[in-house]
């Protein structure tokens, strides 16, 4: 589908974001095959020169991202898009963006690993990757679409929060989502927030990368403007942006404010959907393609009586504080399934503290949690409820 | 017939036809506005500051807006050179320089792009970004700091350290073979190869700025001396005794016998090859034109 | 639709055969169908490492109401193109549901009972009255969708025109056709 239209219109996970990537404003894609993110690839080596951008296929993940970095450097909207081999490969750039405060996009569409593992499977397994993959101190933004408009509406998002914080953001897609086609509505152009580039409002030689007010972060003004700008990912001065690793104040300071600058504003970044919550003495914690079997059940228990609820964290990085804490303060039991073995679960269990218990549930064979193991969990909260032959 | 290889890439290339700049030197005051500081991290002795000195004078030399000079840099002693040009710079990670450059050349085809790296940089660790720069031919310059050693590391071999020679990972004598990296940049394509020594430094010059002013991929390989490391574990730790050793194994390429052997000892210098054919980022506008007609039309 | 789903209004379908025989596109053709008619769809596919033979399969669901769980594990229809598709998958069909395939390639047994087993030799007829096996994919769309009313044919025939390449277009609503006619007929 190349025109976006109010009518419903079929389409593909991986080409939603592709068309989520345009619409935010990219026209840079840089990447390497490898299943099951290929069709964003291809469907932008399309799209790209369509809409004056440029799509390269590179010799490898490891150039993809630094090409994408480049671009961004040089002012354009860049993303790239892989799976988790590729990710592995990339992470050390991820680090260098980070550093750099590079705004940039990386659709990771997840399989199963390690290694090749299951190629064509879906798995949620790269959560943490997401999280630790890159070496050193870091912040990340990571979203977890779990549905084909998702795909779309997230990668702007996605977009539009790298500018605002002038950093790499992770969009953890996974290999049902990617691949699967949806019925879906697109919002109108016109009615999209696109977060634009902008040069800073100040003399080259004010130009302060660390801002003490963490509000004002000021775009990267591109290469080969008036600015010169010296772009490294040692420990730098933050107004000359010259290397200064002599200085453990400096050096801590540029540390602290490169997660500062995320996790003040968690609260602001962090995006739940909470489902059938007001009065859930159960809450089910689901991420990604999962949460459609999640909520799948919360509508089940629902018909028969049961009060379960659903909190689907959109934003996975930052992780949502404020709701897990208001979920913990209500709920008794947490279920929390997922296409890994505790990786979200852990986080919960220590975001919740003790305060309530946490049930986990993993799955790692390549197939979707279905709604049924999940209401068996379900059951087990609820034991004194007559479930009849449901 | 068809080969295995696009036949372009076989071309050989014109004989003579291409004339190097010859570019006047510049008094060390033109020089010093575009250096952003008067310290570096390099040792006494070590070439990289004439090399510096040598794509500055390229640079002005070729009048070139310095507001469109980018120096994209990578890793290592060389590595270093972005954050001493008062250009727009980018210190890359190590082996990547030539990556990132690709994607702000193909993002702003406006900008001269200049990417620096060391041997390992250009042949190790990025050595599968050289050979596919070359091989799309993108309009980049690549100016490889070859000392035969990883030198900010303290002297391990590299690359393009040759056989038997020593270094602190290879302390028996190197049992490997090096690269020579402006044979590698040829077969994999670069449509301009040079090489030129520290000690030849008015011929370092101009074939900097030819790889500039050249439309492709340009590879030019600056002979640097280290004599902490390389000079002091195998030819001599004296800076000015490794630079007359340079001024003995450079020999003109027009002058090296074909097919005679590449030595440690004696190489050819100069424009080694030279040749035209279709460059990455203009057929990517090529692309984008069609398509977008494809789509209006 | 009421027949094959007991009322309900979701209905699973699921396409079955070996790689190359183009059951991504019939699944595709369906779903398309559907999202013009304002449904909710949602459509999925597993396959192989290779593009040629091998089991695969594509599902779609169609339902009026949201959906949540995206997978297809007891079809309410099936599509079965190959043997070895039919033996894969055919069993997972619904008790009361429908199995439609190809009675030149499958050798169905008697382990589906309770099930509405129609056989229809797609590929032969594709090879018979258009000459190219290539479309008994697109026969067999044709051919659902007259069995089971899922999508109204003209949308079908529509995403079938939307979804192929316009030089082999009218050879596959030739074939789209032929399948009404077949199933019509049977």
């Amino acid at each position: 589908m190349t025109d976006m239209s109010i009518a419903p219109i079929l389409m593909q996970g991986n080409e939603a974001v592709a068309e989520g990537a345009i619409a935010a404003g990219a026209r840079f894609f840089a990447g390497y095959p490898i299943t099951p993110s290929t069709e964003i690839a291809e469907t932008l080596a399309r799209r790209m020169p369509e809409v004056g951008g440029s799509f390269i296929q590179m010799e490898d993940e490891i150039a993809s991202i630094s090409a994408v970095c480049g671009a961004s450097l040089a002012g354009l909207k860049a993303l790239t898009a892989t799976s988790g081999p590729g990710f592995s490969l990339m992470q050390e750039m991820i680090g260098f963006a980070e550093m750099a405060q590079i705004p940039c996009v990386i659709v990771d569409v997840m399989r199963g690993g390690p290694s090749t593992g299951l190629p064509t499977e879906p798995s949620q397994g790269d959560v943490m990757q997401a999280r630790w993959g890159t070496h050193g101190e870091h912040s990340v933004i990571a979203l977890v679409p779990s549905s084909v408009e998702e795909c779309f509406t997230l990668t702007i998002e996605a977009f539009n929060l790298s500018e605002q914080y002038r950093t790499p953001v992770i969009v953890l897609s996974d290999a049902l989502i990617g691949h699967m086609r949806e019925a879906v509505t697109l919002p109108e152009p016109g009615s999209l927030r696109i977060a634009e580039r902008g040069t800073p409002d100040c003399a080259p030689e004010e130009y302060d990368t660390v801002m003490s007010d963490l509000d004002n972060i000021l775009p990267r003004p591109p290469l080969g403007s008036p600015f010169r700008v010296h772009v490294t990912g040692l420990v730098y001065n933050r107004r000359s942006g010259a290397p200064e690793t002599g200085d453990p104040q400096v050096a801590g300071d540029l540390g602290r404010y490169l997660r500062e600058k995320i996790y003040h504003h968690r609260d602001s970044i962090a995006r739940v959907e909470e489902y059938e919550m007001k009065d859930a003495e159960v809450a089910i914690f689901a991420y990604g393609s999962v949460a459609r079997s999640a909520k799948a059940v919360v509508k089940w228990a629902r018909a028969r009586g049961v009060p379960v609820g659903l909190v689907r964290p959109i934003t996975l990085w930052p992780f949502p504080t404020l709701a897990v804490d208001r979920m913990a303060e209500q709920v008794r039991t947490v279920i929390v399934p997922e296409m890994n073995l505790k990786q979200m679960s852990w986080e919960v269990q220590a975001a919740v503290s003790g305060r309530t218990k946490v049930v986990d549930f993993g799955r790692v064979d390549g197939k979707l949690i279905t709604p049924a193991q999940i209401e068996e969990l379900v059951k087990a909260e609820f034991y004194y409820h007559d479930w009849g032959k449901s | 017939m068809s080969a295995l290889v696009d036949e372009q890439l076989l071309e050989s290339p014109p004989e003579g036809d291409y004339k190097l700049p010859r570019i006047t030197p510049h008094k060390t005051s033109e020089i010093v506005p575009w250096l952003r500081t008067p310290k570096t991290i390099w040792c006494p002795g070590c070439s990289n500051g004439t090399i510096t000195r040598a794509l500055i004078d390229a640079i002005l030399g070729l009048k070139l807006d310095p507001e469109k000079v980018v120096i994209v840099a990578g890793i290592g002693c060389s590595g270093r050179i972005a954050q001493y040009l008062e250009y727009s710079t980018v210190h890359a990670a190590h082996g990547r320089a030539l990556a990132v450059a690709t994607g702000v050349k193909v993002a702003d085809p406006s900008l001269n792009v200049i990417v620096a790296m060391g041997d390992g940089d250009c042949s190790a660790i990025g050595g599968n970004h050289f050979i596919h720069a070359a091989r799309r031919n993108i309009d980049l310059t690549a100016l490889i700091f070859n000392n035969s050693i990883y030198g900010m590391t303290g002297g391990q071999m590299s690359p393009t350290t040759h056989t038997g020679d020593k270094s602190t990972t290879s302390l028996r004598g190197n049992v490997e073979a090096a690269f020579d990296l402006s044979e590698l940049a040829h077969a994999a394509g670069a449509t301009y190869v040079a090489r030129a020594t520290a000690w030849g430094y008015r011929q370092l010059v101009d074939v900097i700025a030819g790889g500039i002013a050249h439309k492709g991929f340009a590879a030019v390989e600056a002979m640097a001396a280290c004599p902490v490391y390389y000079g002091r574990f195998n030819l001599t730790a004296d800076p000015a005794e490794f630079l007359k050793g340079q001024k003995k194994h450079a020999v003109p390429a027009s002058k090296f016998e074909e097919g005679e052997s590449r030595l440690r000892d004696q190489y050819p210098v100069g424009l080694l090859h030279h040749s035209e054919r279709a460059e990455f980022v203009t057929s990517l506008a090529r692309v984008r034109a069609e398509a977008q007609e494809a789509r209006n039309g | 639709m009421a027949e094959t789903n007991g009322g309900a209004s979701r209905l699973e379908i699921r396409f079955s055969g070996s790689g190359g025989q183009g059951i991504l596109l019939a699944a595709a053709i369906v779903a398309e169908a559907a999202t013009a008619l304002g449904k909710n769809v949602v459509q999925t596919q597993s396959y192989g490492p290779a593009a040629r033979g091998g089991a695969s399969k594509a599902e779609a669901i169609i339902a009026d109401e949201e959906i949540d769980y995206p997978e297809v594990d007891t079809p309410d229809v099936s599509l079965c193109l190959s043997q070895e598709a039919y033996e894969k998958y055919a069993r997972d069909t619904r008790s009361g549901g429908l199995l439609v395939y190809d009675s030149g390639l499958v050798e169905p047994d008697d382990s589906l009972q309770g099930r509405d087993l129609r056989g229809i030799p797609f590929t032969r007829a594709a090879a018979e009255h258009l000459k190219k096996t290539v479309v008994a994919n697109i026969v067999a769309v044709g051919a659902l969708v007259e069995i089971t009313g899922m999508v109204p044919a003209e949308a079908a025939e529509a995403a079938v025109v939307s979804r192929v390449p316009e030089r082999f277009r009218e050879l596959n609503v030739e074939a789209f056709r032929l399948g009404r006619r077949l199933a019509a007929e049977a």
